[in-house]
């Protein structure tokens, strides 16, 4: 489903990804980990078509298309969809008419039947009711006065109306307390499906408790330095970042005495 | 160089008719005005506006086929307003298209020949050295005249339905109109000031409003102004509120290719209160300026101002907001605020907040931003799958709708979709 190679981003005329590779079928859970400023963030932004990101050198492959030469709301209407790490305040849009709008714009991109205002509600009230949200969300405005945890379930709330193809979750489970963690979990949970493919960015270790990934990456310093199964995790938990850089460095003098 | 627009407006018939009403004040204003000429760009207060222009344009005083225009009802129509409804077209008024109040303790004249005399009530106005070259232009020639009466403690909740409409002529056409509005001690009324286009014209109209608040006494104005995209329309408004009396103003500038509005607000008597929400939105090469004046002239006074404004295109906005608090108007609270979105390189905003407190214990703040719209907002809209242009239309829309929450639901939705359709790219529909 989407094939990244050799990806080389610049933000601000500093080097952020250095040679990014990874490769996400449908139905897998992919978790990406690493320290900060090791380029996870800049991952999710590059893949949903943030401005300010200059692709220096490499491919993304999503879908058979070349992912980097749509619009956002194409990669949208395309099935990628990104939770964003600081979801954004929008005073005076109410939700309701957001999130219909939004619906509305992909199925017309996808050439899929727009829904009335009947039909889109019904959508709506299912979905809530798994993120443990209340209707009075509906009638305020997008994030607007929402806790930390209210807008990261949001976000989660928004990926389950939409129904993306590819979800890309930057580092939802910062912030969140025990219950909130669950909550987004169970939303994520709910989702998953032979069809969809999930990238979960985050920091620590405690969601993928919840989320159990197919595959775990260690992103450092603009690439993926290490892949492995949901035990590296654990390992990184237990060892910290560190561990990985050290090994690093061990391999690099290995291969010098060679 | 001659002034061709005072030439063909004071002409000799002009002059003979303002002296007929045997008044001096019509002819003194008249000849001020040809002495002095309309404001040129080193006038503060027209800075921004340049005049040399419409200065070498010729009108028609007034339209001689006004009162048999006519005019599709359509476009005065506003949802949940229909109660009396007061019609002038090119500045006549007219009876046919109206209707008169018949709530007891309004009094509603809108004589022919009503305007004279209003302007006689102002004499020391239009006769001052630094009079308004506008509002000697009004004083000289307006004919007729609206004088809206409320008494003492009569609640008037249906609004009064006041339209201006610009209907096609001939040629281009100049209307004056005068109006005075007096709400008695506790009285309250509720007053729309609605500017159409009945058709594509290119008139100047010119319209000087007083108001005065008794004690106690609550005007809601909402001022729609929607006029037709060739017009010019030079507005002032006077508004004397006195002791605890309210004024709550809510303005919307859409329509006109060159709008001057003045607001002056004279905070006179304890405990008097100014709301004012007002947006301007802009495209094309259209020009909008508006001077807010308000006067703390006593204790106790609180003015609450925010104005938005949208500039599209080649369009250039104008905001002057200017509060000053007397020397003894203690207690005072003034709030401004002017915030203003460019949507184009070649659009222009400015906004120029000014506050001058003679008083010492005074709570006040003022701002003012000139930016483009919110990078990180329409990313998340796009990245959701929101057409940029669509997300582009919802954020300035909620950018100006959020100064008009606090209407009435079938009025606010009016004005939201009046602002939808001006907003840019209006044409391709989401």
């Amino acid at each position: 489903m989407l094939k990244i190679d050799n990806l080389h981003v610049r933000v601000a005329g500093k080097e952020i990804l250095k040679g990014l590779s990874l490769q996400v079928k449908a139905g897998e859970m992919h978790a990406i980990m690493g320290p900060n400023g090791a380029g996870k963030s800049t991952l999710g932004n590059v893949l949903a078509g943030r401005a300010g990101y200059e692709i220096t050198r490499g491919s993304v492959e999503y879908d058979g298309q070349n992912l980097l030469e749509l619009t956002p709301e194409e990669r949208a209407a395309a099935g990628v969809f990104l939770a964003f790490q600081y979801p954004v305040e929008i005073p005076g849009v109410n939700n309701t008419y957001f999130l219909r709008t939004a619906l509305n714009a992909q199925r017309k991109r996808r050439g899929e039947v727009e829904l009335d205002s009947m039909q889109f509600l019904k959508i709506v009230r299912e979905k809530l009711s798994v993120l443990h949200l209340k209707d009075e969300l509906l009638h305020r405005a997008v994030n607007e006065g929402f806790s930390g945890g209210e807008k990261k379930r949001n976000e989660i709330f928004q990926m389950a109306l939409l129904e993306p193809k590819l979800a890309i979750l930057d580092e939802t489970d910062s912030g969140l307390d025990i219950d909130a963690l669950k909550m987004v979990a169970d939303g994520v949970n709910a989702m998953r499906d032979p069809a969809r493919a999930f990238l979960v960015i985050t920091h620590y270790q405690r969601l993928l408790d919840y989320i159990e990934p197919h595959f775990v990456h260690v992103l450092a310093d603009g690439r993926i330095v290490e892949s492995g199964d949901k035990s590296l995790a654990h390992k990184l938990e237990e060892h910290g970042y560190a561990w990985i850089a050290e090994r690093k460095v061990l391999d690099h003098s290995r291969a010098g005495a060679a | 160089m001659a002034s061709v627009l005072l030439q063909s407006l004071l002409d000799e018939d002009a002059l003979r008719a303002a002296d007929a009403d045997a008044s001096s004040v019509r002819r003194a204003a008249a000849c001020a005005l040809l002495r002095d000429g309309l404001p040129r760009p080193r006038d503060e207060a027209w800075k921004y506006t340049g005049l040399r222009a419409l200065d070498q344009r010729r009108y028609a005083n007034g339209d001689a086929a006004a009162a048999t225009r006519e005019i599709d009802a359509g476009v005065c129509a506003l949802p949940g307003v229909d109660g009396a409804c007061l019609v002038f077209v090119n500045g006549f008024f007219r009876t046919d298209l109206s209707t008169l109040p018949t709530h007891e303790g309004l009094t509603v004249s809108c004589a022919h020949d009503a305007a004279p005399a209003l302007v006689r009530e102002r004499e020391a106005e239009s006769a001052d050295a630094r009079a308004d070259a506008f509002v000697r232009l009004n004083a000289a020639l307006a004919g007729d005249g609206l004088l809206v009466r409320v008494g003492a403690g009569v609640h008037i909740d249906s609004p009064l339905h006041l339209v201006f409409a610009g209907a096609g002529g001939e040629c281009d056409v100049a209307w004056q109109l005068r109006a005075q509005v007096e709400l008695g001690e506790g009285a309250t009324l509720r007053l729309i000031e609605h500017h159409v286009a009945a058709s594509a014209n290119a008139h100047l109209g010119n319209l000087v409003a007083h108001y005065t608040l008794a004690a106690g006494a609550g005007l809601d104005l909402l001022q729609l102004q929607d006029a037709a995209a060739a017009a010019i329309l030079i507005r002032r408004n006077d508004f004397h509120v006195d002791r605890e009396a309210t004024l709550r103003l809510h303005t919307l500038e859409a329509g006109a290719n060159t709008m001057r509005h003045d607001l002056n607000v004279d905070l006179a008597g304890r405990g008097a209160r100014l709301l004012s929400r007002g947006v301007f939105t802009l495209r094309g090469r259209q020009h909008a300026d508006t001077h807010l004046v308000v006067a703390h002239s006593a204790r106790d006074t609180t003015s609450n101002i925010a104005w938005r404004g949208v500039a599209d295109e080649r369009a250039r906005g104008v905001f002057h907001g200017a509060i000053t608090v007397a020397q003894g108007a203690d207690g005072a609270d003034a709030q401004l605020s002017n915030k203003n979105l460019l949507l184009s390189p070649l659009a222009e905003i400015d906004t120029q907040p000014a506050l001058e407190i003679y008083a010492d214990e005074v709570k006040a703040a003022h701002g003012a931003t000139v930016g483009e719209l919110d990078e990180q907002a329409l990313f998340y809209l796009r990245s959701r799958g929101i057409p940029l242009e669509t997300a582009r239309r919802v954020l300035v829309g909620a950018f100006c709708n959020a100064m008009f929450t606090d209407i009435a639901p079938p009025l606010r939705a009016h004005l939201e979709t009046l602002l939808a359709a001006r907003l840019p790219q209006a044409g391709e529909a989401a």
